[in-house]
């Protein structure tokens, strides 16, 4: 699934003129598509300084942080969304970041691979860790450090009295509401706090 | 880029913070490029401890007389001056070229020496905004300083919010912490109990309290650099043997590029309490000098204390956010991983107060071994990111105009 495609299923789900804290923000793309299409505002949190670099150059508001190292900058309740796309599989402390995202956050979305997709599973089933377009890296070169499946995001939220307010699948473009953990590469996941 | 110095003379006085003031004084001051006819493309540069007015370009018939932010500043630079004006002023108690304590006070006649009131932070953005007033320029493009001039920086979206579109930040802080006002103590203690200081009034004595300044001048270097950068540029290695005749304090060619054994590392020892032994010594010690020659002793306290007393948070009970919330404009900050002096939490304490305040903030921390002196360094991401800051927000600032 391309980034454009999961960006602009993403934004969908992003209230217009919300205030916005996109952990990971990449090059500043998903946040430039908010606030020119949805009127937006808000800032990305990037750790590399050539997608800093990239977000500056897009006029986008960034602030250079490692996420392991929390989110102590930002207040309670101080955005109406808080975003982690494609983000906790790269996070040491995933169930940290998950709190603070919906301490900060009003609002959360969280969308990440998901390690069930049939594919996926298939490959594990014959032996080998999955080589996809979702998860193009091999096992031991991977920067996805958190391998975890659409029921294994359930489960953790519940874990942190999180509320699941909508949650499905995304593959190529579509939403996936039917076996989303076995039917979908990517997981996504709207949250407030329960 | 050649460039002159100008100055400005100021009759009507001036009112400090500390309710004092001063009349009768002249502020140097250098532009470079074009204001445009909006008036809408001015870029204050901001200095900090020991620089001036002289930020870019060079001086005609000077080959090695490059601005201090040369780097930075200039045609087709990160600030790039075919589009922004850019102005560099001394402050007010500075020695080059602006009224400082070297001068005559107006009121005795006399040379003000220790008389010269105490300046802050704010008084010296007072005095720039008068500057700018002279200028014909009623708002900033973009204001910008590092270290204390990004304290100056800072000042002017809280002092003059409607006055500034966007303030650039660079290796600075909300206000000295206590190891940092314990630094300028010290160098300060080093002036004032040098015998040549004569109680700040050493110029008509006919001397000039260079041994304080010396000192002064290697403790504030030793706090500029990294524990990294002195060990890879200086290590252990010990200071080649020199002609007696130039014994001391010898310029160091080379001293970075020197990796591996030279003869040096494997010379004996010289067993003395007072020579000097190691590279690491016969650089501060030249440092110590060059600063001695050419700074003023009274301008090294008034300009540590300036940067003691900054601290816009004191009048709102502490909060930076309280403080901050006057500030209209956007901002850049800019840290270093390695800047112990001002170090990267300092930094993001002010981009914490400016989300608090819901302001348009943008924050690179460079992973830079060069400690705080790397702001005035070729970093490219660091260049890379004011030039991107400028080419795109400020510049479109200007279309808006």
């Amino acid at each position: 699934m391309s980034d454009a495609l999961l960006m602009r299923s993403i934004a969908a789900l992003v209230p217009r003129g919300a205030r916005v804290l996109d952990l990971g923000c990449g090059d500043g793309a998903l946040l430039e598509h908010l606030q020119r299409e949805r009127g937006c505002s808000g800032y990305g949190v990037e750790i590399d300084d050539a997608k800093v670099h990239a977000c500056v150059q897009r006029g986008i508001n960034v602030i250079q942080l490692n996420l392991d190292e929390g989110l102590a900058m930002f207040e309670d309740s101080s955005f109406d969304v808080v975003l982690q796309i494609d983000t906790l599989q790269h996070l040491r402390n995933a169930e940290v970041m998950l709190r603070e995202t919906a301490r900060v956050g009003r609002n959360a979305i969280v969308a990440f691979p998901n390690f069930a997709h049939w594919p996926n599973r298939l490959s594990v089933l014959r032996g080998r860790m999955p080589v996809t377009r979702r998860l193009p890296y091999q096992w031991y070169d991977t920067p996805n450090i958190r391998v975890g499946t659409y029921r294994d995001f359930e489960a953790l939220a519940g874990k942190n009295a999180l509320k699941i307010v909508d949650a499905f699948g995304l593959q190529d473009g579509r939403e996936v509401r039917f076996l989303p953990n076995l039917r979908a590469s990517t997981a996504v996941f709207r949250l407030e706090r329960g | 880029m050649f460039v002159t110095p100008q100055s400005m003379h100021f009759a009507e006085p001036l009112a400090l913070q500390s309710g004092a003031s001063v009349r009768d004084y002249q502020l140097a001051f250098e532009t470079y490029g074009t204001l445009n006819a909006e008036r809408s493309n001015a870029v204050l540069i901001c200095h900090a401890l020991n620089a001036s007015h002289h930020v870019a370009g060079r001086y005609e018939g000077q080959p090695k007389s490059e601005g201090w932010w040369d780097n930075m500043i200039g045609p087709g630079k990160p600030v790039d001056t075919n589009r922004f004006f850019v102005i560099g002023v001394n402050n007010l108690g500075s020695c080059f070229g602006s009224t400082g304590p070297m001068h005559a006070n107006p009121d005795s006649g006399r040379i003000y020496g220790a008389d010269f009131p105490v300046v802050t932070v704010e008084d010296w953005v007072n005095a720039q905004a008068r500057l700018l007033e002279r200028l014909g320029i009623t708002q900033l493009a973009a204001v910008m300083g590092g270290s204390l001039g990004g304290m100056q920086a800072l000042s002017w979206a809280l002092q003059h919010p409607e006055r500034v579109r966007h303030a650039v930040v660079i290796a600075s802080a909300p206000n000295l912490n206590a190891e940092n006002i314990a630094f300028n103590e010290v160098a300060r203690r080093a002036i004032t109990t040098d015998p040549d200081f004569h109680g700040g009034h050493f110029y008509q004595h006919g001397v000039v309290p260079k041994r304080g300044l010396r000192i002064a001048r290697m403790i504030g270097h030793i706090t500029y650099l990294s524990d990294d950068v002195m060990n890879e540029k200086f290590g252990r290695r010990l200071r080649a043997p020199a002609p007696a005749a130039s014994q001391d304090a010898l310029p160091l060619d080379g001293a970075g590029q020197s990796r591996g054994v030279s003869a040096s590392d494997l010379r004996e020892y010289l067993y003395s309490t007072q020579d000097v032994e190691f590279q690491i010594e016969s650089y501060l010690r030249y440092q110590g000098d060059k600063f001695s020659d050419y700074f003023d002793a009274n301008t090294y306290l008034l300009i540590t204390r300036a940067l003691d007393y900054f601290d816009p948070a004191r009048r709102f009970g502490g909060s930076l956010s309280a403080a901050l919330a006057r500030a209209a404009c956007k901002f850049l900050l800019v840290s270093f991983t390695t800047d112990w002096r001002f170090s990267p939490a300092r930094s993001r304490e002010i981009v914490k107060a400016l989300l608090d305040n819901d302001r348009e903030v943008s924050y690179a921390e460079i992973d830079a071994p060069h400690g705080h002196d790397a702001f005035l360094l070729d970093d490219p991401r660091y260049l890379n990111v004011v030039r991107a800051y400028f080419e795109r927000t400020v510049a479109q600032g200007l279309r808006h105009v």
